[in-house]
């Protein structure tokens, strides 16, 4: 039998205790499996809106020198969690950027576990959260590196921006190292809006709105940046501030 | 244009505009000059309306509007331009989205035509060469890694593009070198001069040192210490200041 999890559980520590109360086995169970062949570039774009609130997992197998690039927006009104678990053989990266953006009361979340089981592998990950109002976004990244998964190269970098009190963010990097030629690194910064750019903004004549969503756009913008396709990167962007129109 | 009674304002808990009377009508240019501390950039502020700059009495007409009931975005549509004293970096927006963003949220206030992107980028192209900026410069994220110089010129290509009525520009000649003054004066006089027949102009230099005045020939110089005018002249009185100091001048 499938375990429930509850907040007592390591990886699910920021989630909606009430959503996790109303799951069953089945919202657990379905894992899509992903395999990249060696020496394969593969990208996902991922636009967790009202249409896919929920969880959301996939085990990624990336292959010798293959790339597996997942770019998400997790912006539902409902609890949404995004959960990956990706092994890195020898010479594959994971580029990961993630977007968490909204109101309410809701969480969402990203919860990622790389595994570099083989020397050489890169991964990066970029994660930015927006919020007001009530609700909650997490970033739970673990990284594993394996005993001989020498020349690693690990990047997780974490921002929140808070709109209004009441909104929180979390970030848990979680780091086990068991090679020694390894090179992790991991940042996470929680701040408000600039209020000095905000000002310099509407002297300017932009609107409070206006500047609002240019300065957001900057900010979760990061996250996309990595993206190779510049149509498809705008399309998330604007899918992104689109949640903002509600903001306070 | 500007007219400036009798205006008190607290930063904090501490008043430090204290009863400043002021006119500037179009055509005119006027410096206001004045110690460290005296009010100078706060009296730019209150005018821009920043947060925090709480006017507690005094009134300020601008074009014919009270201005103080304005917001600050409103402020900027209604013709006021506010050069700042230390320019704002704000990383991950270029110069060049967030100026013509601002321009046509202002004509779009105005009920103007909203400038197309090719019409955009001419006009800012035009202001740029004006103030000797490379255009390069205006693609790049707004003030990021923009020398202290390169910050001012900013201020008056952007203040270029949004061609305003009524320009405070704040110690825009502080960190600019000879030429750069040079430039600066330069291209104020050709934003900002009123020209006949061409809608009114007026233009309130905020400065510390006489040397900008030198370019830009003010028809006023007022003298601001602990946040009210103490005395106003004609362009001597800067050069008087500037030879004798503040402290005999104003006594
Ligand atoms: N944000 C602030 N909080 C508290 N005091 C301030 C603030 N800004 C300015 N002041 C004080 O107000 C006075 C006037 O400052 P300012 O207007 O910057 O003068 P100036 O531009 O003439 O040098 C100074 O005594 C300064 O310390
Ligand atoms: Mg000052």
């Amino acid at each position: 039998m499938t375990h429930m999890p509850t907040i007592r559980d390591e990886d699910w520590r920021y989630a909606d205790g009430d959503a996790l109360a109303s799951l069953t086995p089945s919202d657990l169970d379905v894992w899509h499996d992903v395999v990249l062949e060696p020496g394969e570039t593969r990208a996902k774009d991922l636009v967790l809106d009202d249409s896919h609130p929920g969880i959301h997992r996939a085990r990624l197998t990336v292959g010798e020198g293959a790339r597996a690039e997942i770019f998400a927006i997790a912006s539902a009104a409902a609890y949404t969690r995004l959960e990956l678990e990706v092994r890195l053989a020898r010479g594959a990266h994971f580029q990961f950027g993630g977007v968490t953006i909204g109101g309410g009361e809701a969480t969402r979340e990203f919860v990622t576990r790389v595994t570099h089981a083989e020397p050489e592998a890169t991964s990066e990950q970029v994660v930015r959260s927006v919020h007001w109002g009530q609700a909650t976004g997490n970033f739970l990244g673990r990284i594993e590196v394996a005993r001989d998964a020498q020349k690693t190269d690990a990047v997780q970098d974490f921002k929140g921006l808070i709109l209004e009190k009441g909104a929180s963010t979390n970030a848990k990097p979680e780091l086990e190292i068991f090679a020694d030629d390894v090179k992790c690194a991991h940042g996470a910064a929680i701040g408000q809006m600039d209020e000095t750019a905000r000002f310099y903004m509407a002297a300017r004549g932009l609107p409070p709105e206006a500047a609002r969503k240019l300065l957001v756009r900057a900010f979760i913008a990061d996250a996309f940046a990595a993206h190779s396709d510049a149509e498809a990167q705008e399309s998330l962007l604007d899918n992104a501030l689109a949640t903002l129109g509600d903001a306070v | 244009m500007l007219k400036i009674t009798d205006l008190h304002a607290t930063v904090g808990e501490t008043e430090i505009l204290r009863g400043l009377t002021l006119e500037v009508n179009a055509g005119e240019v006027h410096a206001i000059m004045g110690p460290n501390g005296a009010g100078k950039s706060t009296l730019a502020y209150v005018l821009g309306g920043r947060p925090g700059y709480e006017v507690t009495s005094g009134s300020v007409e601008f074009m014919g509007q009270d201005l103080l009931a304005m917001d600050p975005h409103e402020r900027a549509a209604a013709g006021l331009f506010l050069g700042f004293q230390y320019p704002v970096e704000i990383p991950g927006v270029s110069n060049v989205q967030f100026l013509r963003e601002a321009l046509n949220a202002q004509r779009s206030a105005r009920g103007e035509a909203l400038l197309s992107g090719g019409d955009f980028l001419k006009l800012a192209k035009e202001k740029a060469a004006l103030l000797k900026l490379d255009m390069d410069m205006l693609k790049r994220n707004v003030n990021v890694g923009f020398s202290g110089g390169e910050k001012k010129r900013n201020e008056m290509v952007q203040m270029g593009i949004l061609d305003p009525a009524l320009a405070v520009l704040d110690e825009t000649d502080s960190g600019l070198d000879i030429d750069a003054l040079r430039v600066v004066g330069e291209g104020i006089n050709a934003i900002m001069r009123q020209r006949e027949g061409g809608p009114g102009k007026g233009v309130l230099l905020i400065t510390h040192y006489q040397r900008l005045l030198d370019y830009v020939q003010p028809d006023f110089v007022h003298v601001l210490s602990k946040g009210r005018i103490v005395k106003s002249g004609g362009a001597d009185l800067a050069l008087e200041l500037e030879r004798e100091g503040y402290e005999a001048v104003a006594a």
